[in-house]
C-alpha cells in the first residue's frame, strides 16, 4: 500500500466502513433470519444461508442483516426463513430452494413486495434476545 | 488486500477479547478453537473471528462478544467452544450457561449493553473498545480514525488546534492534571535553543500497583495515541516523538510497533504526511520498569540514555526537556483523547464533566470488588456509582472500608466520602489524588496501617536515592509502620510519622518523594483510631497484622462440633496445639508463631482470632 493522500484516505475509510458497521449496533432496513434447527439443516438450510450471504455480497447490500435461529416448530416445511423489513411485520417463507431465495431477496428484500406464493404467513416468534 | 475480503459477507463477527488479562487466561487458544470449529462446520465464510483490545470486564474473562446481536459470553474455556459454535453460530441458539449472570441473581443478561458494568460508562478514550482489531489500521480508519488528523493538517492552523484543546478543558491524565492546552501553548511559544528542534513524548511508564489503563489503551487502540501525537506535533511544531513504554508490556509494545509501521506505510507518519508537507515520526523507547521514570524529568533522562533520575524543575520540559529542547510530554490517555476533541470540538468535550475537570477518566478497578476491570466514566461521577453500580460492590457481602486512588502517591478515601463526585479537586481535597487512574478497593479485612506500610515499601523500593528526604525519610517511615504492625509501636510514633511525612513532602526533589507520604497522611486522617489501637492495645482490628493476633480454640465448638478432630494439631508447625481425639484442643501461646494455619484448616470455626 503506497502512502495515502487525503482523498485516498477518505476512499479507504468508506470501503473499510463495511467491516465495522456490523459491530456498531446500527439500524438495518431488513433482516433475514434463516431457521437453522437440526430439521432445517437436514432439509438444506445451510445452502439457503450460503445463498443469502452470496446474494447480499453480490448485490452489495449494506443495510441487510443476516441472522439465524433454531427450529421454528414447523419442521415439515423447512428450510424456512423469515424476512423482516424495519417497520413491517415479519414474513415467514417455507420450503425454500436457492432459486426461491434469490427471488425473495430480489422482490421482497430489495423491492419491498411480499412474495405470497412462497410465504407461510405474516408474524414470527421472537428471535432477538435483546427484545426479550 | 485483506480488508476487501474480510468483514463483508460475514453475518457474525466474534469479537474475542485479546487484552493482557484475557490472553493470560488463554484467549488466543480460545480464538484458535473458535476458528477450528467454525471451519469444521464450514462456517468460515459466514462467521469472522476478530481479536480486540481489552473489553474492560476483566473479572469475567476470557470474553467473547457476538455481533451484531451484542451477545456477551464470559469465562470461556476451550472445551466450551464446540458446543457454542454448533448451538449459537450454526443453529442460532445462544448458549445461556456461558452468559453473564450477576452475583445473587439467577437469570443471565445476554446483551452487553444491558449489563450494569457497561451501562454507566462513557467511552471517549476507549471509543473503539471491543470494536476493532488493534492490529488492523483499516478498522481504526473505518471508525473515523485519522479524520481529526486530516482536519488538523488541512483546516486548522497550529494555534487553532491549541485553542480547541484549551476550550476542551482537557487536563493531563497522568496524575497531576495540568491543563493540556496550556502546556501545548508553552511548548509552541518557547523558542528552541537546539536548532529549531522540539520533541514530543508519550508517557506510558505506568507503574502504580494495580493500574493498567495505559497498557490497555496501547493494546486496544494504538492508533488513537499515534493520531493524537501527530496532531500535537503539528500544534507545537515538533518533528520527532517518542513513546515511552515499559518493557514488561510486551503485547502493548508489539501492537504499538505494528500500528506505527502501518501508519508509516499509509503515509500517516514520516515525511510529507498525507501529502500536506508536514513531517513527523515516532520512536518507541522501552523503559526498564523503574517507577521513578514515570516522573517526566527522569523519563527524559532515561530517553537520553542517562540514569533515570529526576532533576529539579524549573526549567520544565516545556522550556527545556529532551536534549535541552522544548518538549511536550503527555500521558497515553491524554493523547488518546485528542483526536475526539479535534473532530467533535473542544466545546463538546467540555460539556462532559465538572466545572474544573472536563471529559471522562479511565480507571482500573481492582482489589476487593466484584467487577474487576477497566472503566471509563464521566468526571463528576461518584465513588459509590463506580464501586457499586459499575463495580458491582464488595464480594462475599463484606463491608466496604476504603478506596485507594492515585497509587503510591494517592491516599485512601473512607466510606463517609463515597458520595464524593470525582474530579481532580475533590480527590485532592479528600487527601488523595486523581493520579493516573488506579482504584484499589478495600474491605473490612484490610488493615489501614498495613496498607500504608505496603505503599511505603513500594515507594522506598522505587526511590531512586538521589535526594535524602525520599531515600532516608521513606525508610524511616516504613520502619516505624513495620514496628507498629509487629506490636512494637510507641506513643510518640504518630507525631514522628506526621513530622517525617510533612518534611518529606516539603523537601523531596520530585513528585515521587513529595507524594510518598500521602498514603500515611490520609490513613492517619481517616483511620487514626486504627493506628492507636495498634500502638496502645497491640491489636489489629482487621486481624491482618498477624503478629498482633492471638489464636485460641473455643473448647465448646472444638468438642461438640468437631469432637476434637485434631486437624489443627496435626497441621501446627510449631507443636503449639495440644489435645486428643474427643478432647477439646488448646493453643500454647508461648509456642504459637501466629501462622494462622489452625484458623484456616478448622472445619468447625472453633479457632478464634482476637
Amino acid at each position: 500500500m503506497p502512502r495515502l493522500t487525503i482523498e485516498e484516505l477518505q476512499k479507504l475509510r468508506e470501503k473499510a466502513r463495511k467491516t465495522v458497521t456490523l459491530r456498531e449496533g446500527g439500524q438495518y432496513r431488513a433482516k433475514i433470519n434463516v431457521h437453522m434447527g437440526t430439521c432445517g439443516i437436514a432439509a438444506g438450510a445451510r445452502e439457503i444461508m450460503s445463498t443469502v450471504i452470496a446474494e447480499i455480497e453480490q448485490r452489495d447490500l449494506k443495510d441487510v442483516l443476516v441472522t439465524n435461529s433454531g427450529c421454528a416448530g414447523l419442521c415439515s416445511k423447512e428450510p424456512m426463513a423469515t424476512v423482516e423489513l424495519t417497520g413491517h411485520a415479519p414474513v415467514k417463507y417455507i420450503e425454500l430452494t436457492p432459486q426461491k431465495t434469490k427471488e425473495i431477496i430480489d422482490k421482497h428484500v430489495v423491492g419491498g413486495q411480499i412474495l405470497a406464493k412462497y410465504a407461510l404467513g405474516i408474524g414470527s416468534e421472537k428471535t432477538d434476545l435483546s427484545k426479550e | 488486500m485483506e480488508a476487501k475480503t474480510k468483514g463483508t459477507g460475514y453475518r457474525l463477527h466474534l469479537m474475542v477479547c485479546a487484552g493482557t488479562g484475557c490472553v493470560s487466561n488463554h484467549a488466543f487458544e480460545i480464538k484458535a478453537a473458535l476458528e477450528k470449529e467454525i471451519a469444521r462446520h464450514g462456517l468460515d465464510k459466514e462467521v469472522l473471528v476478530v481479536p480486540t483490545g481489552c473489553n474492560g470486564f476483566c473479572e469475567r474473562g476470557p470474553l467473547l462478544v457476538v455481533q451484531p446481536d451484542n451477545i456477551f459470553y464470559q469465562q470461556l474455556t476451550e472445551k466450551d467452544i464446540p458446543h457454542l459454535v454448533e448451538e449459537h453460530f450454526l443453529k442460532g441458539r445462544p448458549v445461556k450457561k456461558l452468559m453473564y449472570t450477576p452475583p445473587d441473581e439467577k437469570t443471565p443478561v445476554p446483551v452487553l449493553s444491558d449489563i450494569a458494568f457497561f451501562k454507566g460508562q462513557v467511552l471517549i478514550a476507549l471509543r473503539n473498545r471491543g470494536l476493532i482489531d488493534p492490529e488492523k489500521i483499516d478498522e481504526y480508519i473505518a471508525r473515523d480514525g485519522y479524520v481529526a488528523l486530516t482536519k488538523a493538517l488541512t483546516e486548522m492552523a497550529p494555534e487553532d488546534i491549541i485553542d480547541e484543546v484549551m476550550i476542551s478543558g482537557l487536563r493531563g491524565r497522568g496524575g497531576a492534571g495540568f491543563p493540556t492546552g496550556m502546556k501545548w501553548k508553552y511548548v509552541r511559544e518557547t523558542a528552541s535553543t537546539n536548532g529549531d528542534k522540539k520533541y514530543l513524548i508519550c508517557n506510558g511508564d505506568e507503574g502504580d500497583p494495580g493500574a493498567f489503563m495505559d497498557r490497555s489503551l496501547l493494546e486496544a487502540d494504538p492508533h488513537s495515541v499515534i493520531e493524537g501525537m501527530v496532531i500535537g506535533a503539528r500544534a507545537v511544531g515538533a518533528h520527532e516523538g517518542f513513546v515511552y513504554v515499559r518493557n514488561e508490556y510486551p503485547l502493548a509494545l508489539h501492537r504499538l510497533n505494528v500500528a506505527l509501521n502501518q501508519a508509516r506505510e499509509y503515509g500517516l507518519l514520516g515525511k510529507n504526511i498525507l501529502g500536506t508537507g508536514f513531517d513527523f515520526d515516532i520512536k518507541v523507547h522501552r523503559g526498564a520498569g523503574a517507577f521513578v521514570c514515570g516522573e517526566e524529568t527522569a523519563l527524559i533522562a532515561s530517553v537520553e540514555g542517562r540514569l533515570g533520575e529526576p532533576r529539579p524543575r524549573p526549567p520544565y520540559p516545556a522550556q527545556s526537556g529532551l536534549w535541552d529542547s522544548p518538549t511536550l510530554i503527555n500521558n497515553v490517555e491524554t493523547w488518546a483523547n485528542i483526536p475526539v476533541i479535534i473532530s467533535r470540538g473542544g466545546k463538546w468535550y467540555a460539556s462532559i464533566g465538572t466545572i474544573t475537570s472536563k471529559g471522562t477518566k479511565v480507571f482500573s478497578l481492582v482489589g476487593k470488588i466484584n467487577n474487576t476491570g477497566l472503566v471509563e466514566v464521566p468526571m463528576g461521577i461518584t465513588l459509590r456509582q463506580i464501586i457499586y453500580d459499575i463495580g458491582g460492590g464488595i464480594p462475599e457481602g463484606k463491608e466496604f472500608k476504603a478506596v485507594q486512588t492515585g497509587g503510591p502517591s494517592g491516599g485512601c478515601i473512607p466510606k463517609e466520602k463515597l458520595d464524593l463526585p470525582i474530579d481532580f479537586e475533590s480527590l485532592t481535597e479528600a487527601g488523595s489524588m486523581m493520579g493516573s487512574g488506579g482504584m484499589v478497593v478495600m474491605d473490612e479485612d484490610t488493615c489501614m496501617v498495613d496498607i500504608a506500610r505496603y505503599f511505603l515499601s513500594f515507594t522506598q523500593d522505587e526511590s531512586c536515592g538521589k535526594c535524602t528526604p525520599c531515600r532516608e525519610g521513606t525508610k524511616a517511615m516504613h520502619d516505624i509502620l513495620t514496628r507498629m504492625t509487629e506490636g512494637k509501636g510507641t506513643e510518640g510514633d504518630l507525631v514522628l510519622l506526621e513530622q517525617l511525612a510533612h518534611s518529606i513532602k516539603d523537601s523531596a526533589l520530585c513528585g515521587l518523594g513529595n507524594t510518598a507520604p500521602n498514603p500515611v497522611l490520609t490513613t492517619l486522617r481517616y483511620f487514626r483510631n486504627e493506628y492507636e489501637t495498634h500502638i496502645r492495645d497491640k491489636k489489629c482490628p482487621a486481624h491482618a497484622c498477624r503478629q498482633l493476633n492471638v489464636y485460641t480454640i473455643d473448647p465448646d465448638a472444638c468438642l461438640n462440633k468437631g469432637r476434637g478432630c485434631g486437624l489443627c494439631r496435626r497441621n501446627c508447625a510449631s507443636d503449639a496445639i495440644i489435645g486428643d481425639k474427643g478432647v477439646a484442643h488448646r493453643v500454647i501461646q508461648e509456642k504459637c508463631i501466629k501462622c494462622a494455619v489452625c484458623y484456616d484448616v478448622c472445619n468447625f470455626n472453633a479457632v478464634k482470632v482476637e
